[in-house]
C-alpha cells in the first residue's frame, strides 16, 4: 500500500490484492456483527406506525460490539445509581438504531470503493471520512481482541497467539495515520 | 496552552442578559448553571492521538490548537470535558463522537 495522498477534493491510494482482502474480510465481520446486533432488536407495532425506532435498552454482551456500541453514561466503577442506569437504557434504546445504521453505512462505502482483487482507491472527501471511520471501528474490534494497551511493544512473543494478528493491527494505524493526515484542515491555507 | 485559552475567553466578556445557545469550546472551568451537562471523552488505547485531534476539530468546529488541548488533557489525564449545555444538545454530541468511534459519555453537572 502507498500513503494516502490528497488531490484537491479527492484523496487517493493503491492496496495490494491480499491488503484489499484483509481490509474487506474484517469490515465484512464487523458488518455483520452490527447487522445481526439490528435484526435482534425487537420491532414492536406502534414504532413501525410512528416511524420512531427503538434499539435495545442493554449493552451487548459481546465486549467488541459493547466498545462500538457504548453506553451514554459510564456504568463501571462505582455502583451507578437507579436513575443513571435508567437513563444509559433509555438513551441507548433511542440512539442505537442510529448509531448502528452510521456505522453499517461507513462500512458499505469502504465495500463499495475496496477493489476486491486490490488496485487504486479514488475517493470523494466525504467517503475518505468513511473509510476513516470504518477502518477506526476495525481497529477498535481488533484491538479489544488483542487487548491492545498503551504499552503494547511493537511485536509480541512469537509464541504469543496474538502475534500474526498484531501486524494487521498495526497496518490499519498506519493506514488511518495517513488517512488522517491527507485530511487534516491546514491551518496555514 | 491552558493559559492562552484562558485568556482570549476573558477578552471578549458575553454580557449577562444574553443567552448563549451556541456551541463553544469551553472546558468544565466555564460550564455555568445553565449548562448543566456535560460531555466527556475518555481515554483509551485504541484511538489514534491524530484522529481524535481531527475527530473534535471537524464535530465542534475548534481549532486545532483547542481540539489538541482537549486530546492532551484525553491523553495525560484520562478524560476531557469536550462541550457542555443542554441535555439535548450533549445528547447530540455523545451520539456523534459514537459514530466516530470515540468513548464519550454524558455526566449531569452537580
Amino acid at each position: 500500500m502507498i500513503p494516502w495522498e490528497r488531490r484537491g477534493d479527492t484523496v487517493i491510494s493503491k492496496l495490494d490484492r491480499r491488503e484489499a482482502t484483509v481490509l474487506r474480510g474484517l469490515i465484512t465481520q464487523i458488518d455483520g456483527m452490527l447487522r445481526a446486533r439490528l435484526e435482534a432488536t425487537p420491532r414492536d407495532e406502534l414504532s413501525e406506525l410512528t416511524g420512531i425506532r427503538t434499539g435495545m435498552s442493554t449493552a451487548p454482551d459481546d465486549p467488541i460490539l459493547s466498545r462500538l456500541l457504548p453506553d451514554f453514561h459510564r456504568m463501571d466503577g462505582e455502583e451507578p445509581s437507579k436513575e443513571e442506569r435508567d437513563s444509559a437504557a433509555a438513551l441507548r434504546s433511542l440512539h442505537e438504531p442510529e448509531l448502528l445504521d452510521l456505522k453499517t453505512g461507513v462500512a458499505g462505502v469502504v465495500l463499495d470503493t475496496c477493489p476486491a482483487n486490490g488496485g487504486s482507491v479514488k475517493l470523494s472527501l466525504e467517503q475518505a471520512d468513511a473509510w476513516l471511520s470504518a477502518v477506526n471501528d476495525v481497529r477498535l474490534a481488533l484491538g479489544t481482541t488483542l487487548d491492545v494497551s498503551e504499552d503494547m511493544p511493537d511485536e509480541l512473543p512469537e509464541d504469543d497467539p496474538r502475534s500474526p494478528h498484531l501486524g494487521v493491527y498495526q497496518w490499519l494505524t498506519w493506514m488511518q495515520e495517513h488517512l488522517v493526515m491527507a485530511l487534516s484542515p491546514d491551518d496555514d491555507r | 496552552m491552558v493559559g492562552m485559552s484562558v485568556g482570549i475567553r476573558a477578552s471578549t466578556p458575553v454580557p449577562v442578559e444574553q443567552e448563549q445557545t451556541r456551541a463553544e469550546p469551553v472546558g468544565s472551568e466555564y460550564a455555568a448553571e445553565d449548562k448543566p451537562w456535560q460531555t466527556v471523552v475518555w481515554n483509551d488505547p485504541v484511538n489514534l492521538m491524530s484522529y481524535v485531534t481531527y475527530v473534535f476539530q471537524k464535530l465542534f468546529g475548534y481549532s486545532r490548537e483547542h481540539a489538541t488541548k482537549l486530546m492532551l488533557d484525553v491523553h495525560h489525564k484520562g478524560k476531557a470535558i469536550v462541550s457542555s449545555g443542554s441535555k439535548e444538545k450533549v445528547e447530540g454530541d455523545v451520539a456523534k463522537l459514537h459514530a466516530a468511534g470515540l468513548w464519550a459519555t454524558m455526566e449531569h453537572q452537580s
